[in-house]
């Protein structure tokens, strides 16, 4: 006798009897065996090896012991491929079983076995299934066509599988209708590229119909389908979106956030005129506003939710700011959640209910949350200004509590107020040093040198606070370092005599006996500006600052419209795309907002389209990188007006590949590229002039131009002048009416508005015919053209050059000056054409000491061109002469103050030189006049 | 319930009828038989339009049971005014209804109602053109609606507390002193009345005596409760008493919040009443009942 039976019989044991009971005759001992094998596998224990015994007991009539065997098969059928081949007889004779249940039942089961041989034989009942003539078959064979085209995709778009699919969205039973939806949504995600679901309205009608009938959750996987989908225009979308309001009223918070995605998507395509986005935007509130009544947890992701639509779309919620009062027993993720979107509702009509709740707020036991409401009040200063000052005192009364938190928390958000109103509340710097000494934090420290720094000269001792900061320099923190240096310098620069020793301690502090690589550059760049030119020091440190602006915690605009596509999932949560957070091919497909269709606007570029016109709608952001680059290189191209073009051109090329910036600069450049295609005139008068007029010119189509000569628009005003800026202009005479051609495009960081103009005296008594028109504040980066219309009836004082015109233009920030030479045709009447007799008669009347002779150089038109060209802008020929082979033209002008003149113009064919002679009883207009004959004939 | 990550069935009468929840019966009648609770029929009801009710249900007695419940979630400030208050209502229904009934429900007062969810057997269509509820109810206990009314001054708030709490600066003790009072109950009864409150953590204990219920405070949470019960509007319930704050430190920065809970049977603070119940489809006459709640939800008082 061996030892073996000692290893075999361990082995045995329980798994021994299983199998035994497995293969017993008796029905009620079976199922009980097989209730154990689950039981086991579901705690984890390896019961693989009964595989031939429990596909023995498939073949069975008693429902509960096939979806036991089923469920076995599930786990173990990866495990042992090769014996899952046999469950496949069973599965195929169980699909043409009479009872549905079980018909779907072997389908979805089968579905769920990954191996690769098996589907293979999966297909032909799959086919039948997905034809059977129950609904409930059919809806679950709709989703086995999802699961077998994840383990073989080529299988199923060969087996011709997904035109069943699609042809089943046209199926009779709602439910099928979903689940075929559902599974087409899932293949097309994981495919971007196959168009499964390209929509048309007769299928979105299906759908729509279907949504009423089916279940939540099919009513989910149809809502979902629906928001991928684009209307073809604005009708249509309005008809979609009416069919799927009624959704919002289902007790399932899913079903409701899946229905507001559609919305808020298809929203987009309305125009804000209609009635129906307004009826819109008062559906969408109520259900939101249920959605928090849930539990926190859901409440939660409704706010998140929320919060994206709060930025989309303020107006919706705008009336309902009280229901996002923190209760407070909510949890502190939810009172977080909840201040955020009070800040982001907050406005001038709501803004005491607010300020008040914040206050109360500030009370609260959770250290966490107060400084947020501290913080909070600092926001809603900034961004509602009418609100400021009560922020302003608010925080003042916080700051009397003396919590210590509540304190700093205070300094810090006043620090920002200070940077958006500069010089405003400076008279509460004296209360804010009361509590100087209790300030431990290093944003709080920061924040309060800071304050001292730029406030220096309003601060009698702000070299004794600086001083007693220094003390401990090197324990500080990086932050309340550099901030201690630059506002040292800052100090230094404003009383300069009291604080040298001060300065040099601390560039030598930040210099040598730092380690720290931002602080010694930073001190460094101080050092060499002061030893240098401590004039130049002022300028850069002591500069104007860009006030800060007024949302700086906005989500940016792309990624805010994607994410409005995602309402309802995780993305919306995280407030992250789908691809930041998933793994693998899913959820890479970027969905983007319809474009808003106007009246013929066409969706030709779905990508670039939606965030061009978000980009126009969107409340200032943060300045991506891209627009300071923009800026700060535009400063440097700012001055050389006269600079050649062609540098421009490659420095915009350079400027283009970093994105953004690039419209400021196409929009005040001086270059001769035919800027007005970037902008859209506001007139419809002269504009054409100023581009058009320009080709027009050069063709020599003179006879058929009814205005005169227009030259391209130069930089009258730079934006490094006026605090951000940019006019650039030129004039034109058209039909009798001057006017002035204007470009204000705005580089600065903040809306520019109530734009005025205003003229000096000058020789014509040129002056504005109307007031300057800017219909909607210039949002910064955008230009507008305007062309102010001029008459010659205001008061005249002669300039020096004659052509001399002063300007004043005024907007919200400050009233800015320049000067520019007008060209003296714009003031060439249309009637300035003398009789012959009377031009003879004139001509010798003129003393010849008032004739004035010049050179045109360079001019190679012939004489009947010139005439034709210089009628154009009413220089008009009266007589034409050859003598010895010189083409001798007699002309006449005049001027809008009644001033004639006189030209006799001498052409010789072989000679590109032209010799003009001009007689006029004002002869200091002559060279005036010889100019504008110059710039008219060369151009 | 789930298929490849799909929900499927959620509606708790398929589920049922899938795999009978177990009896005493059944259970007697599997071992005899050697049947499963296991259905091994289709659910009717999965693929009809009526998804949620299964057929050929059958009762003895038939009855429709409506219960209109409110909450009213307030904040209300120290001086007592109303900050924010909201009511959440439900409607829940028990019904037991032979067939394949058609009730309408209406109401007194529908336009009360700011924001309605409903059960997905509500004909909302109905409800957008006449106010009325039509349905065909699931069988047994369900939520047939809920909604929500906002409109401040539609907003009863049915009790008061005034309160005095302060904590003295010098010396170690501070005084409490809450009273509770019915406000606003249209006649009905306040009951149930249990005041909760997180006091500061510098409170180290507190002697109180309640005119009614009984009052527990932990000092190791902080948490104050007052099982109060009935109110009687002419004997005022109060709680009265010291506190002993801890000493040598500053007076606690935070003023505690009083957290009230409440009920009152037979009212619905929002004043929504239901007109009438009509049942179609069906011949017999079914014994009908609504009854009205209305309860604290979040109920909050600063101080």
């Amino acid at each position: 006798m061996t030892d073996s039976k000692y290893f075999t019989t361990t082995k045995k044991g329980e798994i021994f009897e299983l199998k035994a009971e497995l293969n017993s005759d008796k029905k009620e001992k079976k199922k009980e065996a097989v209730k154990k094998v689950i039981a086991s596998m579901t705690v984890g224990k390896d019961v693989s090896a009964l595989f031939p015994d429990v596909v023995n007991c498939m073949q069975t009539d008693n429902l509960e012991l096939k979806k036991l065997v089923y469920l076995y098969l599930m786990n173990y059928a990866k495990s042992q491929p090769d014996m899952a081949i046999m469950a496949v007889n069973t599965f195929v004779k169980d699909c043409e079983d009479p009872n549905p249940l079980i018909r779907a039942l072997a389908v979805r089961t089968m579905g769920c076995i990954r191996v690769d041989k098996i589907t293979e034989y999966l297909c032909e009942p799959l086919r039948k299934c997905l034809k059977d003539e129950d609904p409930y078959v059919r809806k679950t064979a709709a989703v086995c066509v999802a699961k077998l085209h994840d383990i073989n995709a080529q299988l199923v778009e060969d087996q011709g599988f997904l035109d069943t699919l699609k042809d089943l969205i046209s199926d009779s039973n709602p439910m099928v209708v979903a689940n075929a939806v559902a599974a087409l949504s899932e293949i097309a995600e994981s495919h971007p590229s196959s168009n499964l679901l390209d929509l048309n309205p007769q299928s979105i009608n299906k759908l729509l119909t279907a949504l009423n009938e089916c279940t939540e959750w099919g009513q989910i996987f149809i809502l979902d389908c629906l928001a991928n989908y684009m209307p073809k225009d604005d009708r249509e979308a309005q008809s979609i979106c009416e069919r799927v309001t009624p959704r919002l009223s289902h007790a399932n918070s899913a079903v409701v956030l899946s229905a507001v995605k559609v919305l808020m998507k298809f929203m987009e395509m309305l125009s804000k005129d209609l009635d129906y986005y307004g009826t819109l935007l008062k559906k969408l509130a109520p259900p939101l506003v249920t959605l928090l009544s849930a539990e926190p947890e859901l409440q939660y992701v409704a706010l998140r939710n929320i919060n994206l639509i709060v930025q989309k779309r303020p107006e919706i919620l705008k009336h309902e700011m009280k229901v996002f009062f923190v209760k407070y027993n909510d949890p502190i993720y939810v009172k977080l959640e909840k201040l955020d979107i009070m800040i982001r509702l907050a406005s001038q009509a709501n803004i005491a209910q607010v300020l008040a709740e914040l206050k109360e707020y500030a009370t609260e036991v959770d250290v966490d949350f107060v400084r947020k409401a501290v913080r909070a009040i600092g926001r809603c200063a900034i961004k509602v200004e009418q609100s400021a000052e009560r922020c302003v005192s608010t925080l003042l009364d916080l700051i009397q509590t003396k919590v210590n938190y509540v304190v700093q928390e205070a300094i810090v958000v006043i620090k920002d107020i200070f940077r958006k109103y500069p010089n405003k509340y400076e008279s509460v710097i004296a209360t804010l040093c009361e509590n100087l000494d209790s300030l431990d934090e290093p944003e709080a420290r920061a924040a309060m040198i800071w304050i001292v720094g730029e406030y220096a000269e309003r601060i009698d001792n702000a070299d004794e606070l600086l001083e007693s900061f220094l003390e401990g320099f090197h324990d500080e923190s990086t932050q309340v370092q550099l901030q201690l240096l630059t506002a040292i310098v800052k100090l230094f620069l404003k009383k300069p005599t009291e604080t040298q020793e001060l300065v040099q301690q601390v560039l030598s502090l930040a210099t040598q006996d730092s380690d720290n690589p931002d602080l010694r550059d930073r001190g460094y760049i101080y050092w060499r500006l002061l030893s240098t030119d401590p004039v130049a020091a002022k300028e850069v440190v002591l500069a104007e600052k860009p006030l800060i602006s007024e949302e700086t915690d906005l989500i940016e605009p792309t990624l805010l419209d994607e994410l409005i596509c995602y309402i309802g999932t995780l993305a919306s949560v995280y407030h992250k795309p789908p691809s930041a957070f998933v793994e693998g091919s899913r959820g890479v497909v970027h969905k983007s907002l319809p474009p808003r269709t106007g009246s013929s606007e066409s969706a030709e570029s779905p990508d670039t389209a939606p965030s061009g016109v978000q980009a126009a709608e969107q409340p200032a952001v943060i300045p991506t990188q891209g627009d300071l680059l923009g800026d700060l290189l535009n400063l440097d191209l700012g001055p050389p007006v006269s600079g050649p073009p062609l540098a421009t051109s490659v420095q915009m090329g350079a400027v283009d590949l970093l994105g953004g910036g690039l419209d400021s600069l196409m929009g005040g450049s001086n270059t001769f590229a035919p800027a007005p295609s970037t902008t859209v005139p506001t007139t419809l008068g002269a504009p054409l002039g100023s581009g058009l007029g320009d080709l027009f010119d050069l063709t020599g189509g003179v006879g058929t131009l009814s205005g005169s000569y227009v030259a391209p628009k130069t930089v009258w005003l730079p934006a490094m002048k006026a605090k951000g800026l940019e006019i650039s202009g030129t004039f034109s005479r058209q039909v009798g009416s001057i006017s002035m051609d204007l470009v204000l495009t705005n580089k600065a960081l903040q809306v520019m508005s109530d734009f005025a103009i205003q003229f000096n005296r000058n020789s014509f008594g040129l002056a504005p015919a109307a007031p300057l028109q800017v219909h909607a504040p210039l949002a910064p980066n955008q230009s507008v053209e305007i062309s102010l219309p001029l008459n010659t009836v205001g008061s005249v004082m002669k300039m020096d050059p004659l052509n001399n015109l002063q300007v004043a233009v005024k907007n919200n920030i400050d009233v800015f000056y320049f000067s520019t030479l007008y060209p003296l045709h714009i003031l060439f009447v249309e009637d300035g054409k003398m009789e012959r007799q009377m031009f003879l008669a004139t001509w010798k009347d003129i003393a010849n000491e008032n004739e004035a002779q010049f050179q045109i150089k360079d001019c190679s038109l012939n004489a009947d061109a010139v005439s034709s060209k210089l009628q154009g802008s009413n220089i008009f020929t009266i007589a034409k002469r050859n003598v010895e082979g010189q083409d001798m033209l007699y002309q006449s002008l005049k001027l809008t103050n009644g001033i004639w003149v006189l030209a006799e113009l001498r052409i010789q064919p072989s000679n590109p030189s032209f010799t003009l002679s001009l007689k006029c009883r004002a002869p200091e207009v002559s060279q005036y006049v010889y100019q504008a004959y110059e710039t008219i004939l060369k151009n | 319930m789930l298929d490849n990550g799909f929900p499927l069935a959620t509606e708790s009468n398929i589920l049922k009828e899938l795999i009978k929840p177990p009896t005493i019966l059944r259970t007697v009648v599997n071992t005899i038989t050697g049947s499963t609770n296991v259905g091994d029929q289709l659910p009717t009801g999965q693929l009809s339009v009526v998804p949620w009710r299964r057929t050929g249900v059958k009762y003895t007695n038939n009855e429709a049971y409506f219960d209109v419940i409110e909450e009213i979630d307030a904040i209300i400030d120290k001086s007592g005014s109303t900050i924010t208050a909201e009511i959440q209502g439900v409607i829940d229904a028990c019904v037991k209804l032979t067939g394949m009934p058609d009730l309408t429900l209406s109401f007194m007062n529908p336009r009360l109602l700011d924001d309605v969810s409903f059960h997905p057997c509500v004909r909302f269509k109905r409800w957008e053109s006449e106010r009325i509820l039509s349905f065909i109810p699931p069988d047994g206990n369900f939520r047939l609606l809920s909604y929500h009314v906002s409109a401040q001054n539609l907003v009863a708030i049915p009790v008061y507390v005034k309160h005095n709490i302060s904590f003295r600066d010098s010396s170690s003790l501070g005084r409490f002193e809450i009273t509770v009072g019915p406000k606003q109950t249209m006649g009905k009864t306040v009951e149930g009345v249990m005041v909760t409150s997180q006091m500061p953590k510098g409170v180290l204990n507190m002697t109180l005596t309640p005119s009614q219920g009984t009052h527990i405070f932990d000092p190791v949470t902080k948490l104050l409760s007052w099982d109060v019960g009935k109110i009687n509007p002419q004997k005022l319930p109060s709680l009265k008493g010291s506190m002993t704050l801890q000493a040598g430190t500053s007076k606690p920065d935070e003023n505690p919040t009083i957290n009230l809970q409440f009920k009152i049977q037979q009212l619905a603070i929002s004043g929504l009443k239901v007109n009438r119940l009509d049942m179609y489809g069906e011949k017999y006459k079914p014994f009908k009942g609504i009854k009205y709640m209305t309860k604290a939800g979040k109920f909050q008082v600063r101080t």
